[in-house]
């Protein structure tokens, strides 16, 4: 197997305090991969390195073969790595229609991204009925949505997830998650992170536990969900 | 009511032009929250390389059309702001994009001295009168006269204006403009490079403020080395006034300012029983823009929609 994203003991610190230690990690193509771990834990920090947000202090990091580790974030993005940071980052002042459209802002091909708008749009009614709203107004949960259309404009390989079910109601959180299987069933791989370890684990075919900056445990989401210390320390057994 | 009617174009004329450099003030600070102190003398360095040339040009083939030669001034100091625009950036500011903010507010007072002085060198102390080139009509109008150069800065400032805010409303360019002012990382990821998006803001803000600068000396008939300081307060007050980092409200506060100087010069010698005449024209920018910072330090149109989590 070879992996479209390959994370080679990565470390990041913040200042002299070292968020992540020599984490290693990959994700095949079209698989659904999760990082669980308590607040704090460095998830995060690693998604923000990936992306090129933040510069490592160590590792290296391939994508689909080539190595993106010190790439500016708007590189790493060109190349199909698409992140839906933390809070969503939904452009507040910006439509929704607005918003989508810089989804396809690296792309020039008019009529293919014409073509996804439409998909996007009957994927998420919510928004074609909000099209002209600005997304600062939206309800969390329609941000979350808005920012996973936004990321599907990008035409990604790899979708990177940032807790999309913080601080959402459970039948929004559903629905959001509904959605992210979706994309997931039309090949694209995603890195999922959350705090909600069962749902987590639920969703995705394999799993890693974070802990204090390192990769504790790993394996199929259904050993990790029978491993009596995940079910002691995540899913509140 | 001629009074009125001339103070009322004098006003708008005046007020464009400070629209235009209050836009560049208004731009970069929207995307970086930065105010460019130096921009007041990138107008100023407009003003005078234009100035130079047309002197030149003028000298050199006295034939020639006004308006070609003016031309000529403008397509030569625009790319030289252009380019003092980016140096600006790429030396001073850049280094310092994540530096406290009171660094780069300092680094723009000095980087401003720097090009006082260098245009001195170049220039000297003494005015540069601006040649005799341009129409020198005059129309009368219910009592009051406008002159051929104050309706072509109407004009062009008009046309400027509404060609920036189609390229911000509708291009690519400004799409990613907007999108790095509301989050430079998020940006980021959409694939927007960033700083290219700022170096191109600089380089619209300093077109911008070599066109008004052209225009204020052209008004005036004549530019000085020193002259972008005053302007560029000015064009600082009016950006705050409308808002600062709202495009819409550095319009909007240039005009009003523009309106406020005229009126107030008309005026304030009736106001004052003759005790303070029109040169104190120049004290209205400042009291306008501590009234706006005491009372509404937002400005006009610099109300926030409300961003939720
Ligand atoms: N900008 C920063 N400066 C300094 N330290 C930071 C910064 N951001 C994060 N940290 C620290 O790095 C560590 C990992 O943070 P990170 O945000 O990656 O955690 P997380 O796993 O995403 O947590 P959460 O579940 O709360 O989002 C924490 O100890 C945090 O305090
Ligand atoms: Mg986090």
């Amino acid at each position: 197997m070879s992996a479209l994203l390959a994370i080679n003991r990565l470390s990041v610190a913040y200042g002299g305090i070292h968020a992540v230690r020599e984490l290693s990690l990959e994700v095949a193509p079209g698989e659904m991969v999760c990082l669980i771990g308590a607040n704090g834990a460095g998830k995060t920090t690693t998604l923000k390195a990936v992306s090129g947000l933040l510069a490592p202090h160590g590792g290296s990091v391939h994508f689909d073969g080539q190595s993106i580790t010190r790439l500016p974030a708007h590189e790493v993005a060109r190349r199909g790595l698409t992140l839906v940071p933390e809070g969503r980052g939904v452009f507040p002042r910006m439509s929704v229609a607005e918003n989508l459209m810089m989804g396809a802002y690296a792309r020039r091909d008019r009529a293919e991204i014409a073509r996804d708008l439409d998909q996007v749009y009957a994927l998420l009614p919510r928004l074609t009925e909000r099209r002209a709203q600005l997304a600062g107004l939206l309800s969390g949960g329609e941000q979350q949505m808005l920012a996973l259309g936004r990321a599907m404009m990008a035409r990604p390989r790899l979708l990177l997830l940032d807790e999309p079910s913080m601080g959402l109601a459970p039948l929004m959180v559903q629905a959001v998650f509904d959605i992210i299987r979706r994309i997931a069933a039309g090949g694209v791989a995603v890195l999922l992170i959350e705090q909600n370890a069962h749902l987590a684990l639920k969703t995705c075919a394999r799993g890693y536990v974070l802990e204090n900056g390192t990769v504790t445990l790993s394996g199929p989401a259904a050993e990790l969900s029978a491993n009596p210390a995940v079910r002691q320390a995540y899913l509140g057994d | 009511m001629d009074i009125f009617l001339q103070q009322l174009i004098n006003g708008l004329v005046l007020g464009s032009v400070y629209a235009l450099v209050a836009l560049g003030y208004t731009m970069v600070y929207g995307i970086l929250e930065l105010i460019n102190f130096a921009h007041g003398e990138i107008t100023m360095m407009g003003a005078m390389v234009a100035l130079s040339v047309i002197g030149a040009l003028a000298l050199a083939a006295p034939g020639l059309p006004g308006v070609l030669v003016l031309g000529a001034g403008l397509v030569v100091a625009i790319p030289v702001c252009v380019a003092l625009g980016l140096l600006i950036e790429r030396v001073a500011y850049r280094p310092l994009r994540h530096a406290p903010r009171l660094a780069p507010l300092i680094t723009a007072i000095g980087v401003s001295i720097i090009l006082q002085n260098v245009a001195m060198l170049i220039w000297g102390k003494q005015y540069l009168p601006f040649p005799a080139i341009l129409p020198q009509g005059r129309h009368t109008l219910y009592g009051a006269s406008i002159t051929d150069v104050q309706i072509a800065i109407l004009l062009l400032a008009t046309a400027i204006m509404l060609l920036l805010i189609l390229m911000v409303q509708k291009t690519r360019l400004g799409r990613a403009m907007r999108a790095t002012a509301q989050s430079r990382q998020v940006a980021s990821l959409m694939g927007v490079d960033v700083n290219r998006v700022i170096a191109a803001t600089f380089a619209i803000g300093s077109a911008l403020a070599a066109v008004a600068g052209v225009m204020v000396s052209a008004y005036y008939g004549l530019a000085h080395y020193y002259m972008g300081f005053l302007l560029g307060l000015k064009a600082f007050s009016a950006a705050v006034l409308g808002g600062i980092g709202n495009l819409g409200g550095a319009m909007l506060g240039g005009l009003l300012l523009g309106l406020i100087e005229s009126f107030g010069a008309g005026y304030i010698g009736d106001l004052t029983g003759g005790f303070l005449g029109s040169n104190y024209q120049d004290v209205f920018a400042f009291f306008v823009l501590i009234a706006v910072l005491v009372f509404r330090p937002s400005g006009l149109l610099g109300v926030r929609v409300v961003e939720r989590a």
